[in-house]
């Protein structure tokens, strides 16, 4: 999934300043599982703003929604009706949801609630941590199933470096080194012969360097 | 063995003779009189000086304009490459670049992540790692091509090295590790700094068992404490660094104003201990900011004066 950390929400008052009627819209997708643009986050979210304004004497009105995903056609237009009710939106789906709004609703503001992280897994309740870059070349079947490229600093694809120390990154001890982990894993699978296979220079044409990327399936376009 | 570039380095090993190299870090400014200091007191007692690449991430005056200065003054120096802060052109531009000056060796090194550095929220680059960065200059040698298959003219002519660490974990992969890097292409190895002697003869006892001490000069890296502080330091802050409690034991042992000449007298014990170990082809001192005691060090383990080769 696509993991976020909600918005310190100093940043999305300041944000929200001199709106009068502000939507909060959830997603029902990747940020409810991460707890960070559910429809709980949306409530929450809602009710803080509430008190604020009341305690600053201003009156503003403040509307929740929580859409199926926020990243499809037809979950977003659920909401055309009732859009330009508002001076803004505060989208608390991920970044790929606020831009899909906004390139719905021209007209309206669309702000962010969250901070888009990574794409990453639920190791244990409040704690995600990354898996994918999206690399277009997915290389995991050499790697004993373990990702260089999002789990290494370096996204060596000859690690590890000399920084590995007792399973762990230079960078910190709470992370676990990707070599290690590669190379833990070939043991298991019997195939430690293949560390020495050298990993060649990889075309990043297919990742960010490519500049921004679409996929196009003639067999499935209506 | 036959020489396949005017390394003096790499004919100095050819020979048979135990090579000596030594490092210079580039200064925190444009003053590159700096530079030439060191090596001017240094030159003598060394093959060839490595110019470290913004080491640790910290921003310096770059490797390839103090190889230059090198060069000119009649120093063979080697040119310490990083694939954290430049891609894939930037990286081959530069080798062409060194060797438009016949800069004749290069050190292939991925680097130390930007965090340790003066500007940890800048971007890293890492388009190819130090593996894939040996083959590049192996494959610009060799078949004088870029990574792209177009003809280089006048491709660099360069012996390519790279670093090993025998005490980075995990251990069971380090000999693969320089079996690998022999696979990509590198002809000399420098070690991280070697305290733990014991673990660097057992690394060095897997790599001949494969073989690769044939295959690769490896030049032991050493490093001479300056004070137990250091010692320390480098024992519980640097990763990858092993140094055993004996040694940190050794220098806080002495008084405060003797720890430098017992950091260098740990340095030349080692040194002497090393050459005896099969495989072993050189050495690489690295006395960091301390390069006034490279000449007694070398001097010292019975490595001067330099062998003379026709160049």
């Amino acid at each position: 999934m696509i993991v976020a950390e909600r918005k310190p929400v100093e940043e999305i008052i300041e944000s929200i300043q001199g709106s009068q009627k502000i939507l909060i819209a959830g997603c029902n997708e990747c940020v409810t599982v991460c707890e960070a643009g559910g429809k709980k986050e949306v409530g929450v979210l809602a009710s803080t703003l509430r008190m604020h304004f009341m305690k600053e004497g201003e009156k503003v009105e403040i509307d929740e929604v929580t859409l199926e995903r926020q990243c499809d056609h037809e979950y977003l237009e659920e909401i055309r009706n009732k859009i330009d009710l508002y001076d803004v939106v505060v989208s608390l789906a991920c970044g790929v949801g606020v831009q899909f709004m906004a390139e719905k609703y021209f007209s309206t503001p669309v702000l962010p609630g969250v901070n888009t992280s990574f794409m990453g897994v639920t190791e244990e309740r409040g704690v995600w941590s990354e898996r994918c870059q999206g690399c277009g070349e997915c290389i995991l079947g050499k790697t004993a199933g373990i990702c260089p490229i999002s789990r290494c600093a370096k996204r060596l694809l000859n690690g590890p470096c000399g920084g590995s120390t007792d399973g762990k990154c230079e960078l910190s001890k709470d992370l676990d080194c990707a070599w290690q982990l590669i190379i833990d894993r070939l043991k298991e699978l019997n195939r430690l012969d293949d560390y020495e296979k050298l990993m060649p220079i990889k075309d990043w044409s297919t990742e960010r360097a490519g500049g921004p990327r679409k996929v196009i399936r003639e067999d499935v376009r209506l | 063995m036959s020489v396949k570039t005017p390394s003096r380095l790499e004919k100095i090993l050819d020979e048979g003779h135990l090579a000596v190299t030594s490092e210079c870090g580039p200064p925190r400014g444009s003053d590159g009189e700096v530079i030439a200091k060191k090596a001017e007191m240094i030159r003598n007692y060394v093959d060839a000086v490595n110019i470290t690449d913004n080491q640790t991430s910290v921003t310096r005056l770059c490797s390839l304009a103090a190889c230059i200065r090198l060069k000119l003054m009649g120093v063979e120096p080697i040119l310490q490459m990083v694939t954290r802060d430049r891609n894939r052109i930037a990286l081959q531009s530069d080798i062409l670049g060194a060797a438009s000056f016949d800069v004749h060796n290069i050190l292939c090194l991925s680097g130390d992540h930007q965090q340790f550095g003066d500007n940890a929220q800048g971007q890293n680059v890492f388009d190819i790692d130090s593996m894939q960065l040996i083959q590049t200059v192996r494959l610009m040698r060799d078949q004088g091509k870029f990574l792209g298959g177009d003809p280089i003219e006048r491709p660099p002519n360069m012996f390519v090295g790279a670093a090993a660490n025998p005490f980075a974990d995990p251990f069971e992969i380090r000999v693969p590790r320089l079996a690998k890097k022999i696979a990509a292409g590198v002809e000399f190895i420098q070690t991280q700094c070697i305290y733990n002697l014991d673990k660097f003869e057992l690394w060095m006892k897997q790599a001949r068992d494969r073989g690769l001490h044939e295959k690769v000069s490896i030049l032991a890296g050493v490093t001479p404490f300056k004070s137990a502080g250091m010692a320390k330091y480098m024992k519980n802050r640097v990763p990858g660094m092993d140094v055993p409690d004996e040694v940190v034991k050794r220098m806080s042992g002495v008084p405060k104003e003797k720890q430098a000449q017992e950091g260098i007298d740990i340095c030349v014990e080692s040194i002497q201990r090393l050459k005896e170990v099969e495989g072993v082809r050189g050495f690489h001192v690295m006395a960091i900011e301390w390069e006034e005691k490279v000449p007694e060090i070398v001097e010292r383990g019975g490595l001067y004066p330099r062998p003379k080769v026709n160049e």
